[in-house]
């Protein structure tokens, strides 16, 4: 009997270690963000809308955001865009967006032709405030707090599933709290 | 030169390195040799994070050539190779570094190995041991006679 003992507790263990990596492995293609719970980067950039303004990280503090990265040249952003337009009119937060390495005519022709889902839109030419947020590929879509912490990043179009599980309900149960 | 396929084959590897230059991802010259070596160190030990399995110095992608610019920017501010890393790292996580580094969380891994090698000897000790008493213990005279 005893000598069946230490191979079954080998594999028990095995199967432990392992159950506990399958859990824990994200989805595949998918980084967890070393920014949640941190905050978020700042920034100051000029305004797509009007670019005689700047739009500043610092005056979004007091309320929750959306920080929405996007580009003409992405795909997937068109694709995400009736969402985005969805969370608008839903009104439960403002969009931020991040017009990311991107040309400036073209992006005020799709914000004009698709409809403006954002509060405020930066433009990021050089790439430098999308590194920071540490973003790697459009769409990505942050979600921050009224204290300026980034409580949730979603990678890639933003989906009816990710609003109403994801981050509805993180906005809801602060709202909750603070009441 | 006497051959002239050799003439040919000569050009043809000339003609290629100097391809190889000019088509190089990353043209980076610092103005300092030995900070240039760092940069170089350094771009092939981060990851590009859009086509992740090539590294900085590698990716022809517009986000690497970004982020060699931040490596450029640092190591010329005077920032130390540990200091790039955690830089890149805060903003792309531990992912970005192809050596990673140690942590509680890893701690594990690191330790695994060298524990069931441990457990390994152990075993294989204690089957010797049993198997030499045995041996001690056996006296059948047929079994005695084949070992000498």
């Amino acid at each position: 009997m005893s000598r069946f003992l230490l191979p079954l507790g080998v594999f028990a263990l095995l199967a432990v270690v392992l159950a506990i990596g399958i859990q824990h492995s994200p989805e595949k293609g998918v980084i967890p963000s070393p920014l949640i719970g941190k905050p978020a980067p700042q920034f100051a950039l000029p305004s797509l809308t009007d670019p005689a303004s700047t739009v500043r990280s610092a005056d979004l503090r007091g309320h929750w955001y959306l920080f929405n990265v996007w580009g003409t040249w992405c795909g997937e952003c068109r694709a995400e865009h009736e969402m985005l337009l969805q969370v608008r009119r839903a009104g439960v937060l403002p969009l931020i967006g991040l017009d990311w390495k991107d040309d400036d005519a073209q992006a005020r022709g799709w914000l004009t032709q698709l409809g403006d889902p954002y509060q405020a839109v930066a433009v990021d030419r050089s790439g430098r405030v999308a590194i920071d947020w540490g973003v790697y590929g459009a769409p990505e879509t942050f979600l921050v707090n009224p204290q300026g912490v980034v409580v949730y990043k979603h990678i890639g179009a933003l989906t009816y599933e990710t609003w109403t599980r994801e981050i509805l309900p993180r906005v809801s149960s602060a709202a909750a709290t603070r009441s | 030169m006497r051959h002239p396929a050799l003439t040919w084959m000569v050009a043809a590897g000339v003609a290629l390195v100097a391809a190889a230059r000019v088509l190089a991802v990353d043209p980076t010259q610092l103005p300092d040799p030995a900070l240039q070596a760092r940069y170089v160190a350094l771009t092939h030990e981060l990851r590009c994070m859009q086509c992740q399995n090539e590294s900085l110095a590698d990716s022809p992608v517009d986000l690497a050539a970004d982020l060699r610019r931040q490596v450029r920017e640092l190591l010329l501010a005077g920032k130390s190779d540990d200091e790039v890393r955690a830089w890149m790292a805060a903003r792309y996580g531990d992912f970005i570094l192809f050596r990673p580094r140690y942590s509680l969380r890893n701690a594990w891994l690191w330790g695994a190995p060298p524990v069931l090698l441990l457990i390994g000897a152990l075993v294989c000790w204690r089957v010797v041991r049993r198997r030499m008493t045995l041996l001690a213990a056996d006296q059948d005279p047929v079994e005695e006679d084949a070992r000498t």
